[in-house]
């Protein structure tokens, strides 16, 4: 395994020195670290070196929609954001609702190589919303599940979702929610408000998404456990969550990249990039968003990478589906968002992107580690001075329906070592290197 | 302007331009010989995505009386039901060479994503999409009502005249109307007062930011508002149940607190009309007593339809002709 010396860099955005990745490990801090005679010395004056991303939302849409993006097309994609793993959302075909269809994605993911790639078990079979999926199997399989979601849908029956909180405390799994209430959201195309009525597109009320956060809260208060709630995206559901962190009631909550950044006013042109669940909402919510999570009250950014193929999106918006890539522009959106807005530090970048995911997906004793000798070397080095222009066709994600083609945003991951083994250098896959 | 696909996209003097073009475009459906050469080689396609026989029937007397090829394409079941996609459908008209293309389409914002795809090059003319946008229609009811209510009533040449001064209230499913929204902002450029009159139900959330006042209450209205026109818009049946949506209770319901009736109709200013914009539920959002009197202008409003259309189609595909090489787009 080759040893890597990062000459210069700035851990968390502190002060610079060199870090020295040998064996799948941080074999050295230290200024002026002596180079070892293999070693490849990487200049990173200028760099931040954060503990790889992860992602606890990732659709990698294999099995069943290989057209859209495969575990190792998304991964590789993922690796070029800066991550070192990614939980992959249930809602494949078939459902990742079964100890098998979880040890695939989990297989393929290893034999990807590009990042770990964590399943998500659906909460319930074919994600109905029904009957609990065998959750304790998933949770024994080799790939040890411990986030279930039935995202894309709601786990809406209260009596289901109480089960689900209780059940998984057994293997110390926790519930990922996607909130929205679904008969105040039936036939929904974007968010309710004044461009909505203009548009004429039918409304996804805030309230559909802030009615199930409060129900979840207080059920996992009732039954003493952990909810996480995915995407949130308005500023009631903002002010719910932090009332229930004040209870001491045990809830994480995440934001995506998207709702940190972009408003309801771009569905004017219809153009279904912008069309996505839960909606854009509008900037009063964009600002809530960002001080919630300024304050820890939300407390991860995760992408919700959701590919489609040209065709879904090359049509009206009504028949258009819903769903944006991230996971090569999450971490220069909390860059332009938080970081340069003074909101945040590269500390706190690690902490939202990667300690705490690690923490809520109980993969933190590899994944989101502090920069530290004898640490996994689980490492992402960002050149937060460059500047670049999102060209979706030039992604690795093999779909292109980004949000932000043509916009410039700051930060370019440099390189991404994944427990040593470098998955990215000098801005590109290392194809062979992954391979081998 | 190369398409029409928003009343918000009219100002003023465009909006009272395609209006006296209307007027000149009337006066010639009084002759004897009521075709024009005009559009004489033009090929205008209705594409209909969505059952609406009146509406065609008017787009396609329209682009006729101007000797235009007219070609109707009813594509029941869009890529919504799994038919041909909207792209497929563009790009084959395109192949065929049209010159406009006159769509109606379930989904909000279908004409907008189909003028602005590169799929055809023709000029789009929304005639309605979704709940969203039905601008011809509202341009023959600005059409009506300036020849009724402006310039000492229809008596004097009209040209050049806005509808400043006058109230009208629009009464019923604003939610779910393109007919509303179009009426609202084109109404209100025009300088008319408009005010929206519906159950609570059936009025958008967001509706604070439109340019018009907003009522639960008709018979306040009529009272006090003494508006010069009342515009019904058609009510679902289907509205009321929950599977519609439960948005009232009951027709009879419905009609006893915003249906036209010969009450309502008595108590409306003597000057006052009442438009529709087809088809009528009679019964519900208007009686046959309010539907069928003097007051009325429905049968009217579909005749200034066709002359509203013919100069809709002259000024987006004759004006365009003499100033550009579409052969080079």
């Amino acid at each position: 395994m080759t040893t890597y010396l990062l000459r210069d860099v700035s851990p968390l955005g502190e002060a610079r020195t060199d870090l020295l990745l040998a064996d799948g490990v941080v074999a050295a801090i230290g200024t002026g670290l002596e180079a070892p005679a293999d070693a490849v010395e990487i200049d990173g004056a200028g760099l931040v070196a954060l503990p790889g991303l992860v992602d606890l939302h990732t659709h990698l849409r294999e099995p069943g929609r290989e057209d859209a993006e495969t575990i190792a097309t998304g991964t590789r994609a993922a690796a070029l954001g800066g991550f070192t793993a990614v939980h992959a959302m249930a809602n494949t075909t078939p459902t990742q609702d079964t100890a098998g269809v979880v040890e695939q994605v989990w297989h393929l993911g290893r034999r990807a190589g590009w990042v770990d790639v964590f399943p998500v078990g659906a909460v319930t079979v074919g994600l109905e919303g029904e009957r609990l999926a065998e959750l304790g199997a998933m949770a024994e399989s080799a790939a040890r599940v411990r986030v279930f979601s039935d995202d894309g849908k709601c786990v809406h029956d209260p009596v289901v979702m109480r089960r689900a909180l209780e059940y998984v405390k057994a293997f110390d799994g926790v519930v990922a929610q996607h909130a929205q209430e679904p008969r105040l959201t039936e036939g929904s195309q974007m968010h309710e408000g004044v461009v909505s009525a203009e548009l004429g597109l039918a409304g996804w009320p805030a309230v559909a998404e802030e009615a199930i956060v409060a129900r979840d809260v207080l059920l996992a208060e009732h039954v003493g456990s952990r909810l996480h709630v995915c995407h949130l995206s308005t500023a009631g559901s903002v002010e719910i969550v932090r009332w229930a962190k004040s209870r001491g009631i045990d809830v994480t909550a995440e934001v995506t990249p998207h709702h940190l950044i972009l408003t309801d006013e771009l569905a004017r042109g219809y153009d279904p990039l912008f069309k996505v669940n839960p909606p854009l909402r509008t900037q009063r919510d964009v600002e809530a968003v960002r001080e919630g999570l300024a304050d820890g009250t939300i407390d991860i950014v995760a992408t919700d990478h959701a590919p489609h193929p040209r065709e879904d999106k090359d049509c009206e918006w009504a028949a258009a589906a819903f769903g944006m890539t991230g996971l090569e522009t999450a971490l220069s959106v909390v860059q332009e968002t938080m970081v340069e807005t003074g909101r945040m530090t590269w500390a706190d970048v690690a902490r939202v992107l990667s300690s705490a995911p690690a923490r809520i997906g109980r993969v933190d004793g590899q994944h989101g580690r502090p920069i530290a000798v004898g640490e996994p070397a689980n490492l992402t080095l960002v050149d937060p001075a460059a500047r670049r222009v999102v060209r979706p066709q030039g992604q690795a994600t093999k779909s292109e329906n980004s949000p932000f083609g043509g916009r410039e945003l700051p930060g370019r991951v440099v390189a991404t070592f994944l427990r040593g083994r470098a998955t990215v250098l000098d801005g590109a896959p290392v194809d062979e290197e992954v391979q081998r | 302007m190369k398409h029409l696909l928003s009343a918000s996209d009219l100002t003023r003097d465009e909006a009272v331009h395609i209006l006296d073009t209307a007027g000149q475009m009337a006066a010639t459906q009084a002759r004897e010989i009521k075709k024009l050469p005009t559009l004489r080689g033009r090929t205008v396609v209705n594409l209909f995505f969505e059952d609406s026989t009146r509406t065609r029937i008017s787009f396609e007397t329209a682009a006729k009386r101007l000797s235009a090829d007219v070609i109707n394409f009813s594509a029941k079941g869009s890529s919504v039901s799994k038919g041909e996609s909207l792209k497929d459908t563009a790009l084959t008209l395109q192949a065929m060479g049209a010159d406009a293309v006159v769509i109606r389409h379930q989904a909000s914002g279908a004409p907008h994503t189909l003028a602005s795809s590169g799929w055809t090059h023709g000029a789009v003319v929304n005639a309605g999409d979704g709940t969203h946008q039905h601008p011809t229609q509202a341009l023959l009811d600005a059409y009506t009502l300036r020849r009724h209510l402006v310039g000492d009533r229809g008596r004097a040449d009209v040209s050049g005249r806005d509808l400043h001064g006058l109230h009208v209230a629009v009464v019923g499913d604003v939610l779910h109307s393109r007919v509303a929204r179009s009426n609202v902002q084109l109404l209100h450029t025009l300088g008319a007062r408009v005010t929206l009159v519906a159950p609570p139900t059936l009025v958008p959330v967001g509706v604070e930011a439109w340019p018009c006042e907003v009522s639960y209450r008709l018979d306040d209205v009529i009272v006090d508002g003494k508006p010069d026109a009342i515009m019904m818009l058609r009510v679902q049946r289907e509205r009321m149940s929950s599977a519609g949506g439960g948005f009232f209770p009951s027709p009879l319901e419905y009609s006893r607190g915003y249906g036209l009736d010969a009450r309502r109709l008595e108590a409306l200013p003597e000057h006052a009309i009442v438009l529709h914009p087809g088809p009528m539920n009679r019964g519900l959002e208007i009686s046959a007593d309010a539907a069928d009197s003097d007051r009325a202008v429905i049968v009217e409003q579909v005749a200034n339809g066709v002359a509203v259309r013919m100069a809709v189609l002259y000024l987006l595909l004759a004006g365009e002709q003499s100033t550009t090489n579409r052969s080079a787009e």
